[in-house]
C-alpha cells in the first residue's frame, strides 16, 4: 500500500514491518557514535525503540540508496511518520515530545547551552580512537584537561548554585540525561575524572537511580559498549574514516579559544 | 532590562554571522562589541560572562547566551521563525543542521591548517554540489512552495540564503543546476529586512581576508 505524506519529503515507499509497531526505529551501525545520545534520551523518556543496525559498507549503501537519508548520513530515526536525520534535530524532537525540554523559552535556552557544551566535549571523546598513534596520549590528555577545566566546572557550579537535583527547572531534562552520559564516557577515559566535583558525583549517583535510566544502565539494554579495535575497524570501513581525524576535527574547536 | 541585544565576537563572520542574519531578518536592531585583542577575551572570561569561555555570546533579555545553536534557537522561537508545531520544527532543524554542516566546512577553510586550504575548499564545493544543494532543491520541488517549511518564512530560509551566498563566493556558477534554489535566493533577498541587511553599511560582515584571519589567530591563540 502506497502511503502518502503531504509535507514530508523523504518517506520510503515501502515500509519495513518493524516500523508498523509504532516504535521509533533507529538506523545506525552497531556502536555508540552519534546515535548513542538518542538511545539515552529515548530510554530516559521510557520510550521503547527498535534498531536496524548495519554491519558493513554494503548494507549502509543500501540504506543510502533507499532514499530515506536526506544527506546520505546516519543517524536516522523513523518516528511519527518522519525519517529524521541530524542528531540534534532528532534529540530536540524527542526532548520536546516527552517533556524534557523545559517549560518555557528561558529554560529551553539553558538546556540548549548545557547540551551544546556537552556535545562539544562528547565529540572530542568520540574522536579520540581516531588519533594517530603518536598523538594518542597528547589528545587524551587534552580532552581530559578540557573536561576538567572547561566543562565539568560549569555543571558542578550549576548544581551547586541552584541547589537542585537537576540542571534546569528543578526537574529532569535532556540536559541531565546527556550530562550523565558524558560523565560516564569521561570516566571510561579516566576513572577519577570526577574527583574534585562532589556535586557531579552526587548527580551521577542520583540520576543513575531514576528507574528508566537505571534500566538502561543494566546489561542487556540497548546501550552500546565503548569502541574496541574490532568495532573501530568496522566503523572505519563503513564510514570511511581515516586515522588522524582527531586533529582535523578539532581545528574548529581549537579556534574557539 | 529591555534593550537591544549585544553581540560579543570579533569583527568578522565566524560563528556569529548566522546570528546577525537571523536578528536582521527578524527586524531586530542589535549592538556589537568587538573583541579586538586577547585582553578583551580575557576580560569577558574573567567577568564570568562566557559559560564555556567561548564566543559567540549574546546578551539578550537579561541572559548571556552562548553556543551558536542555543542563541539561534532562542531568537527563532522568540520572533516566531521556528515553525508552528513540533513537526515543522523537526524539518527546520534537519535542514538547519545540514546548512550548519556546510557552513562549518567553509569555516574550516579559514580556521584549518593553511596547507589544507585548497583541499578544504574542494571538499566544501564538492559536498555543496553533491549533497546539500540537491537536498534543498529536492525539498522545494517536493512541495512547490516559496519557503522551505510551512509555506511561510522561517529561520531556515534565512540560513539557506546565507549559505547560498557563501557557496557562490566559492564558485559563482554553482547554483546554475538548481533553479528552485535560485528562485528562493531571489525571493528571500527581496524581503525588506533582508534587503536592508544586504546593503553596504549594514552589520553584515565581509568575506575573510588575511588581515582578519591573522587577528583571529592572535585573539584566539591558534
Amino acid at each position: 500500500m502506497k502511503q502518502t505524506r503531504s509535507k514530508i519529503a523523504f518517506t520510503p515507499e515501502s515500509q519495513e514491518s518493524l516500523s508498523m509497531t509504532g516504535k521509533p526505529v533507529l538506523h545506525y551501525l552497531n556502536g555508540r557514535g552519534r546515535m548513542e545520545s538518542i538511545r539515552w534520551l529515548l530510554a530516559a523518556a521510557g520510550v521503547e525503540f527498535e534498531e536496524k543496525l548495519f554491519e558493513n559498507r554494503e548494507e549502509f549503501e543500501k540504506l543510502i540508496q533507499g532514499g530515506t537519508l536526506m544527506y546520505g548520513q546516519v543517524p536516522m530515526v523513523e518516528m511519527d511518520g518522519m525519517n529524521l536525520v541530524q542528531t540534534r534535530a532528532i534529540l530536540r524532537y524527542i526532548a520536546a515530545k516527552y517533556g524534557l525540554y523545559g517549560r518555557n523559552l528561558e529554560e529551553q535556552a539553558w538546556i540548549d547551552m548545557y547540551v551544546e557544551g556537552l556535545r562539544d566535549l562528547s565529540d572530542m571523546i568520540m574522536f579520540l580512537p581516531l588519533s594517530l598513534p603518536e598523538e594518542k596520549e597528547m589528545n587524551h590528555d587534552y580532552v581530559l584537561h578540557r573536561a576538567m577545566t572547561r566543562f565539568f566546572p560549569v555543571y558542578e557550579k550549576a548544581l551547586r548554585d541552584n541547589k537542585q537535583h537537576y540542571l534546569v527547572g528543578n526537574r529532569l531534562s535532556w540536559a541531565d540525561v546527556q550530562l550523565l552520559e558524558v560523565i560516564l564516557m569521561a570516566e571510561e577515559c579516566k576513572a577519577s575524572v570526577l574527583s574534585g566535583f562532589p556535586h557531579l558525583q552526587d548527580f551521577k549517583v542520583r540520576t543513575s537511580q531514576i528507574p528508566t535510566i537505571n534500566r538502561f544502565l543494566q546489561p542487556g539494554s540497548q546501550r552500546k559498549p565503548p569502541l574496541d579495535a574490532e568495532s573501530l575497524g568496522i566503523a572505519k570501513d563503513i564510514f570511511k574514516f581515516e586515522q588522524g581525524m582527531f586533529l582535523k576535527n578539532m581545528s574548529t574547536v581549537v579556534a574557539e579559544y | 532590562m529591555a534593550g537591544k541585544p549585544v553581540l560579543h565576537y570579533w569583527n568578522a563572520r565566524g560563528r556569529m554571522e548566522c546570528i546577525r542574519w537571523l536578528l536582521a531578518a527578524a527586524g531586530v536592531e542589535f549592538e556589537e562589541k568587538f573583541i579586538e585583542a586577547p585582553a578583551d577575551m580575557e576580560k569577558l572570561i574573567k567577568d564570568g560572562s562566557l559559560m564555556f569561555q567561548q564566543v559567540p555570546m549574546v546578551e539578550i533579555d537579561g541572559m548571556k547566551l552562548v553556543q551558536t545553536r542555543a542563541i539561534l534557537n532562542y531568537i527563532a522561537t522568540k520572533y516566531d521563525l521556528y515553525g508552528k508545531d513540533a513537526k515543522e520544527r523537526a524539518l527546520i532543524d534537519m535542514y538547519t543542521e545540514g546548512i550548519i554542516d556546510l557552513t562549518d566546512m567553509m569555516l574550516k577553510v579559514v580556521t584549518g591548517f593553511p596547507d589544507q586550504r585548497e583541499a578544504n575548499i574542494s571538499l566544501a564545493k564538492d559536498k555543496a554540489k553533491s549533497r546539500y544543494l540537491p537536498a534543498f532543491e529536492k525539498v522545494l520541488k517536493s512541495h512547490g512552495q516559496d519557503y522551505l517549511v510551512g509555506n511561510r518564512l522561517t529561520r531556515v530560509d534565512i540560513h539557506l540564503l546565507e549559505v547560498l551566498l557563501y557557496v557562490e563566493e566559492l564558485d559563482s556558477s554553482i547554483l546554475d543546476p538548481f533553479p528552485l534554489l535560485k528562485g528562493l535566493k531571489s525571493r528571500i533577498s527581496s524581503l525588506p529586512n533582508v534587503k536592508k541587511f544586504l546593503q553596504p553599511g549594514s552589520q553584515r560582515k565581509p568575506p575573510y581576508d588575511e588581515k582578519i584571519i591573522e587577528k583571529a589567530k592572535k585573539i584566539f591563540k591558534i
